[in-house]
């Protein structure tokens, strides 16, 4: 029942995906957006990870894939409490109002 | 069945480009979702079962939760989708989709370049990930529950609900008062 | 005695470090005594080495003494040691006996200024510089002692440096001598890159086996050591230092012409005789210049209205007859002018500073007049030194080391009727300013009011020079008459015999030229300056005269072709690098460092969207490159 493809195209797919995902991050504004975008681009590099893991039939492109699912859970839990407290102090979730770091 | 991994590669790329181009941030959660679910699909047409639980379980289940959560919280509703439309003009995101189209086509390029042929997905059962990962990765495992933790605490301290502070001197003034507040409500 | 020999430079170096360091904290009396009383004692101790060495006179004819070695490279060793032979005895004499009265007289003359004690060290010091180059027994020691000396010259000449102009002089005198100083340490790495060694004695010994005769490298080694004599006894061309010397007390002039500084040209020459023996280039070049430079200072001395500087030019243009003497091989005869000339020239020099004290620092001779009888101390010692100067015939001593010089400017090795003619027209020019250097100071009516008259303390040491003024050509008489040859006799074990033409005409003939000659100079004088001062307006009147007493009065115009040809360049270069070009390039990194931190700063927008454009644009082309690659 396993399909023959080539990694070619998987990894082409992962690549695409994480196109998609840098697009959606520069074309937002919006912080939540945003952070979905860069879900998209983990989720590419991963499946990228569990591909090359397939091809090999080694077991440590899923290894990596649940590293990045770990990083990927932190990051959102930090990344969602800092919207919450950006919004709550600017009420707005406009990336362009954030620009006091600037040098 | 390579028509399977078609199927579900072109689930996953148009709900990607949905999730992108949605004004409605539900929207794009449902989206993001159908996505996740093709990743875990595609996942497992790769012989990575393991994987395609995962991205189920915490992925699709989880974290976007998490996500439709804090959208709730914010009361995210049709103003923001107003919004969203009014940013999202055509001289906004054809620049940077040119470049990332430009990205995308160098990577085509390289990957097309290095011609490897066709193959059989190895399934690769979740007994050899565990063993792999509690052996030869024990460490990236001690560091990644060591994040997860940080994360936790940073997230509850982070999340913690504040008053707009413009001066860091005037800050424990406020403090005060607020727990001043709190006894008076007590 | 030998192992007293280091006392004589330690004396003078003990008394510089007292006056140095406690100076302040001393009496003036107590000043005087240590800063006079030490070059007495080294004069002492010379006078009993001296003796000794005289009287049993050791085998090789020098005295050596290593105190200890001063460093080790390699097989290169520097030692610290003394020698004294017949030539540096000569001069050890002259340094520390005249440098003695001087400081007798210095005592009196600097009683009123404020820096008495740091004059004292000075001149200490300038004494024991002088005395290390005169006895080192290699050259590094010599140029240790060499260096000393300019440094020396450079604090006494700008002594009261509260005066810019003094200041001035002293840079001068430092920088002028220095490029000598630079050409000669080129020719001393030349001597020990080509003889291995640096000690005077073995470079003696071997110099005919290490240099062919009148080969290049012996002509160009030869001459650079020449270019540092030049360089310190002020020769052409770098004689324009020493008039303007005269910036500094008169003791210090003193010093500087008679006993010290401006001999050590001489010295230098006299002591690597033998390298200058085996190139005759050299030596026609060493005659050459002092022919020149005696004739060009003469002409000089002859305009100038400034007692001192008149002095000054004759100085240069006597050190010209010891150089012209050296040029053509009469090593002894060179040696003894430079000692007559200590005498003479420490006299003069000392009598006019006493003159110009009292008449309250007046230096214009023009201004003076009529002190024969005001100050006859300083009158007949004047007189006693002016004869000898102008080498008036048989009474005074400057005659007889005169003479010789003329005498073998023709007839030895390397003379020849020009520079003959030459020396003996000098001797007719020192004449002639001689005489109106003493007419216009002493004779005629007086201009300026006289003050305090000299005290005992200056007087004595000026009665001893006149003495010795009048009284030493006598150890040294012509072949034709006498032939006492007790200072040639001296010296032969270090210097050659001078080497004669033959068929030459007979001496009597050049005596008697000479004397004329002299004579000649005191008619001239005496006519133009005493008995028809009208004809003097005259000359005034002439155009021509004018011009050329003015080029003569500026010296022949060398400093303002100097400034023109060097300085107004190089203060011109400076000025164009003032804003420190080679600095550009660390400056300009700087720069660019600092604009590129503005331009970096511009993209820390605080835009997040910018920064992830920014990732996605390096990503490209790092793909771009791994694609191109």
């Amino acid at each position: 029942m396993k399909p023959s493809v080539s990694i070619e195209v998987v990894v082409l797919l992962a690549g695409l995906l994480f196109a998609l995902g840098i697009v959606g991050v520069i074309i937002r504004k919006n912080i939540i957006f945003m952070l979905l975008s860069v879900e998209i681009m983990l989720n590419a590099s991963g499946l990228a990870f569990v591909a090359a893991g397939s091809r090999w039939g080694q077991p440590d492109g899923q290894v990596m894939f649940v590293f990045i699912l770990a990083m990927a859970a932190a990051e959102v839990s930090i990344g969602l409490a800092l919207i919450l407290q950006i919004y709550h102090q600017h009420k707005s979730l406009d990336i362009d109002n954030l620009k006091e770091m600037n040098g | 069945m390579e028509i399977a991994f078609y199927i579900a590669g072109t689930v996953a790329v148009v709900a990607t480009l949905m999730v992108i181009t949605r004004h409605n941030p539900v929207h794009a959660l449902l989206y993001l979702n159908v996505s996740l679910l093709a990743h875990a699909m595609l996942f497992y047409l790769l012989g990575a079962s393991f994987a395609a639980l995962l991205e189920i379980i915490i992925y699709a289940g989880a974290i976007m939760v998490l996500f439709i959560f804090v959208v709730m919280l914010l009361n995210l509703g049709k103003e923001t989708a107003e919004q969203e439309r009014k940013w999202l003009k055509v001289k906004v995101w054809v620049g940077p989709t040119l470049l990332a189209a430009v990205l995308f086509a160098e990577f085509l390029v390289l990957v097309l370049s290095s011609g490897q042929g066709t193959y059989s997905p190895a399934v690769v059962s979740p007994r050899q990930v565990a063993v792999s990962l509690f052996r030869e990765y024990l460490i990236g495992v001690e560091l990644a529950a060591m994040l997860l933790m940080a994360a936790v605490v940073g997230a509850a301290h982070i999340g913690r609900h504040k008053r707009l502070v413009l001066h860091r001197f005037l800050k424990e003034e406020v403090e005060k008062e607020e727990e001043k507040h709190e006894a008076v409500m007590l | 005695m030998d192992k007293f020999l280091w006392l004589i430079p330690a004396l003078p170096l003990g008394g510089f470090l007292i006056l140095a360091f406690a100076g302040k904290y001393i009496s003036r009396k107590a000043v005087a005594i240590v800063g006079a009383g030490s070059i007495c004692l080294s004069a002492l101790v010379m006078f009993a080495v001296g003796g000794a060495f005289l009287s049993g006179m050791p085998e090789n004819a020098v005295y050596t003494q290593t105190l200890w070695t001063w460093f080790e490279v390699g097989d290169f060793n520097a030692k610290i040691t003394l020698s004294l032979d017949a030539l540096s005895l000569v001069f050890v004499f002259a340094i520390t006996f005249i440098g003695a009265l001087i400081h007798i007289y210095s005592t009196a003359f600097m009683e009123a200024d404020r820096d008495y004690a740091r004059f004292f060290a000075s001149m200490n010091l300038f004494v024991f510089s002088m005395l290390v180059l005169v006895l080192a027994d290699n050259l590094l020691l010599m140029y240790l002692g060499w260096e000393g000396v300019g440094l020396c010259s450079y604090l006494l000449i700008g002594f009261w440096y509260e005066q810019p102009a003094n200041g001035a002089a002293a840079r001068k005198a430092f920088t002028v001598t220095r490029i000598g100083d630079a050409a000669m340490a080129i020719g001393l790495f030349m001597v020990f890159q080509q003889a291995g060694t640096l000690v005077v004695s073995e470079i003696g010994a071997n110099a005919s086996a290490i240099w062919q005769p009148n080969s290049t490298s012996v002509t160009i080694t030869a001459l650079l050591l020449l270019a540092g004599g030049l360089g310190k006894s002020a020769q052409l061309p770098l004689q324009t230092w020493l008039p303007d010397a005269m910036a500094g007390p008169s003791p210090v002039s003193a010093l500087i012409h008679a006993a010290t500084m401006v001999t050590a040209g001489v010295y230098l020459v006299a002591r690597m005789h033998t390298i200058f023996a085996l190139s005759e280039t050299a030596r026609l070049v060493v005659a050459v210049i002092g022919a020149a430079t005696l004739l060009l200072a003469g002409l000089t001395a002859l305009t100038q209205y400034d007692i001192k500087r008149v002095l000054a030019y004759s100085t240069i243009s006597q050190i010209g007859y010891m150089f012209l003497a050296l040029g053509v091989g009469a090593w002894t005869a060179a040696v003894f002018h430079f000692m007559i000339h200590a005498f003479f020239k420490a006299l003069l020099f000392l009598a006019a500073g006493a003159i110009i004290e009292s008449l309250h620092h007046e230096h214009n001779m023009f201004k003076m007049g009529g002190l024969k009888d005001k100050m006859p101390v300083v009158f007949w010692t004047f007189l006693a030194g002016a004869i000898s100067l102008a080498a008036v015939p048989l009474v005074s001593a400057g005659f007889y080391s005169k003479d010789q010089i003329l005498w073998y400017s023709w007839s030895a090795g390397g003379g020849n009727a020009v520079l003959w003619a030459v020396a003996l027209a000098g001797a007719l020019i020192t004449a002639a300013y001689t005489t109106r250097m003493m007419i216009l100071t002493f004779w005629g009516e007086s201009h300026t009011p006289i003050g305090h008259l000299p005290g005992r303390r200056m007087t004595m040491p000026l009665v001893v020079l006149a003495l010795f003024s009048v009284f030493a050509g006598f150890i040294e008489l012509p072949h034709n008459f006498g032939h006492f040859t007790l200072f040639s006799d001296l010296l032969h074990p270090v210097l050659p015999e001078t080497f004669m033409k033959e068929n030459i005409p007979s001496e009597w003939l050049f005596q008697l030229l000479a004397a004329l000659a002299t004579l000649g100079g005191i008619f001239l004088g005496y006519y133009y300056y005493y008995q028809k001062p009208s004809r003097i307006e005259n000359l005034r009147r002439n155009g021509l005269v004018v011009q050329l007493h003015r080029f003569w009065f500026s010296g022949w115009a060398f400093d303002a072709l100097y400034d023109r040809m060097l300085v107004k360049p190089f203060i011109y270069i400076s000025s164009i690098n003032k804003k420190d070009i080679t600095d550009k390039l660390y400056t300009g990194i700087a720069a660019i460092t600092g604009d590129m931190y503005k331009l970096l700063s511009r993209t820390q927008s605080g835009s997040l969207r910018w920064y992830i454009m920014g990732l996605v644009a390096g990503a490209i082309l790092i793909l771009g490159i791994q694609i191109m690659l």
